[in-house]
């Protein structure tokens, strides 16, 4: 039976990787570890930049709608309008602008839920490999009931029954993530508590709730902080199925799953209401995984074996 | 099968909070009486309990209600997609194979080499795609543009191509990776040292004693994939219309089709955890060392 569990966990681990992250590429060698992603970087940033300052560098709002200038190619093809650089959409509506305002739902949804998803993984990552026993094991079954299940079907339906909104894209998302954090965080925690300053802490008479907050979670930090960026990538990714599915943060937000679900069918006639959003999601899921892989390698380089 | 108790009990409580599906299926000017009339027929007039009685009940007989959508029963109306989607997910499956294992394992072989890059970037790049975009320009390309092949719904074997590639394709990736990191493992290990100082050919080495070390990993992970699988169909199917469990599933958050939707959460973590007990079956039987007590 253990090694059963043994073989669970091996399968939940790297289930994880192919949800988006897994051990770096040895290709790229120890000496180039410690240099910063500079492409990744730039892309990141100029995301940032372009969800924070959305309504100071787009050229139209999102959701204004013109129905005389609808379904307009980019500007350098034929029949483009120099007013709408990469076209617009079935309403008119200017997909570059769209493609800007879509930038901040996906960075919103993805910095709530992982916050929230990362704090309850941490917190129970934390009490489980502290307290141990029976609550211990306890914890881990359901951590392991919940990486086994296809979760994104309850999100699906968490997404529709509470009604689609910010709130429960977060919760839906969050409910996927803390499995995933906790799973780690356990294992850190494990190696921690074995270390003499915790022994110390206890001799001196220190409460559990002591030692666990001060003690042993700033130990974990480091493990907690590249968890949340290795996320980041696969958050993206769900927040953009979920859009796609009409499950998402409702219309007329634009967010990127949404603009590729919406431009499916006129990819006949108009490529361009669908490829941009598909693009931005990869790129900035790309720029994410590949600054996470970086963050891991420079903080925590034994998270390689398990994530 | 505890799970699945806890299972059955969240499916019917999200699905108490999913809105009224009368809402839906009564025209704008519908009268209170054919309201009433209505829930009563769906027997969503009683108390909760005995709604969750009744549920549980016939879930046990096997019955997991009617699909309100399709009027008949959501088990016969999920039986008769599943075909659809099991033709489909083994093909995703086995192409995923069959392009990971060559491509993970000379990945392993030619480390640091150009190959090995160009591993890695299929895999790196793999994990970034969403599958819904990939299928639309997989479409676009192939549809489209070329006019080679179908983009939509079942028929000829053509009709398969699109959505095997879109629904393999991310599995490709973390496949192709966990393939070669398992192989540089094995590579290293006593037993294959000796096998190559005995003079056993290279050949030999790599496909007999190391691959089959090797695959032990990915066979551990197929439950994991195969889940996988079963929620990018949904995705998946909806892309390209194809009439199988995953369209069903996406038909049956749209349409509030309650019954339905419960019985498609309970029967696809039925087939899952199935699949997950038929794995670990199967990995005693490759690794030997492997007893269950």
């Amino acid at each position: 039976m253990a090694r059963l569990e043994e073989g669970l966990s091996v399968g939940v681990v790297a289930g994880e990787a192919l949800a988006g992250i897994d051990e770096a590429s040895d290709a790229r060698g120890r000496g180039a570890l410690a240099r910063l992603p500079w492409i990744p970087t730039l892309i990141i940033v100029a995301l940032v930049v372009a969800a924070a300052g959305a309504p100071l560098i787009a050229p139209h709002s999102p959701t204004e709608q013109s129905l005389p200038d609808k379904l307009l190619p980019p500007a350098w093809q034929e029949g483009g309008n120099a007013k709408y650089l990469l076209g617009t959409d079935v309403l008119g509506r200017d997909v570059l602008s769209r493609l800007l305002y879509g930038a901040r739902v996906s960075l919103t949804v993805a910095a709530a839920a992982l916050l929230a998803g990362g704090a309850v993984g941490l917190a129970v990552g934390i009490l489980s490999g502290y307290v141990g026993g029976r609550i211990d094991s306890v914890l881990m079954r359901i951590v392991d009931a919940t990486l086994t299940f296809p979760t994104i079907l309850i999100a699906l339906l968490l997404a529709v029954s509470l009604g689609q909104g910010l709130r429960t894209m977060v919760l839906a998302i969050a409910l996927i993530l803390w499995a995933r954090f906790a799973r780690i965080v356990r294992g850190e925690v494990l190696t921690v508590k074995g270390r003499d300053f915790v022994a110390l802490a206890q001799v001196r008479g220190c409460s559990h709730a002591r030692i666990m907050g001060v003690h042993i979670l700033p130990n974990v930090m480091n493990t907690f902080m590249v968890l949340l960026s290795l996320h980041i990538g696969f958050v993206i990714l769900v927040e953009a199925s979920l859009s796609f599915l009409g499950a998402g943060i409702p219309p007329p937000t634009p967010s990127w799953g949404q603009m590729v679900s919406d431009g499916r069918s006129h990819i006949a006639s108009a490529w361009w209401l669908s490829f941009p959003p598909g693009v931005a999601i990869l790129l900035i899921v790309l720029a994410f995984n590949l600054f996470g892989d970086w963050l891991r390698d420079w903080l925590d380089p034994r998270l390689r074996q398990q994530v | 099968m505890l799970l699945l108790v806890i299972l059955a009990l969240i499916v019917f409580a999200l699905a108490r909070v999913t809105g009224n599906p009368a809402d839906l299926l009564l025209r704008e000017d519908a009268t209170q009486e054919d309201r009433a009339h209505l829930l009563k027929a769906l027997g969503l007039d009683r108390p909760t309990h005995e709604q969750l009685l009744v549920f549980l009940g016939g879930a046990l007989r096997g019955d997991l209600g009617q699909s309100i959508r399709y009027r008949k029963p959501a088990v016969e109306v999920f039986f008769e997609r599943l075909p659809n989607t099991l033709t489909l997910v083994p093909l995703a499956l086995f192409g995923a194979v069959v392009m990971a294992i060559p491509l993970g394992m000379s990945a392993a072989v030619y480390r640091g080499t150009l190959l090995d890059r160009a591993a890695n970037a299929v895999a790196v790049l793999g994990i970034a795609t969403p599958s819904f975009w990939l299928g639309i320009v997989l479409i676009y390309v192939f549809s489209i543009t070329l006019g080679w092949l179908p983009s939509a719904r079942m028929g000829s074997p053509a009709h398969y191509v699109l959505p095997a590639i879109t629904l393999g394709a991310f599995l490709v990736a973390g496949m192709t990776r966990l393939v070669r990191s398992s192989v540089l493992e094995v590579l290293d290990s006593e037993f294959v040292k000796l096998a190559r100082l005995k003079g056993v050919s290279e050949v030999t080495v790599l496909w007999k004693h190391c691959l089959r070390n090797a695959m032990i990993p990915v066979v551990t992970l197929f439950g994991v994939f195969f889940a996988l699988l079963v929620t990018g169909a949904i995705v998946t199917e909806t892309v390209f219309a194809w009439p199988g469990v995953g369209r069903l599933t996406y038909e049956a958050v749209i349409f509030r089709d309650y019954p339905l939707l419960q019985a498609i959460i309970l029967l696809k973590a039925v087939i899952v955890l199935g699949v997950n007990l038929a794995v670990d079956i199967l990995y005693a039987y490759l690794d030997p060392r492997v007893r269950y007590a």
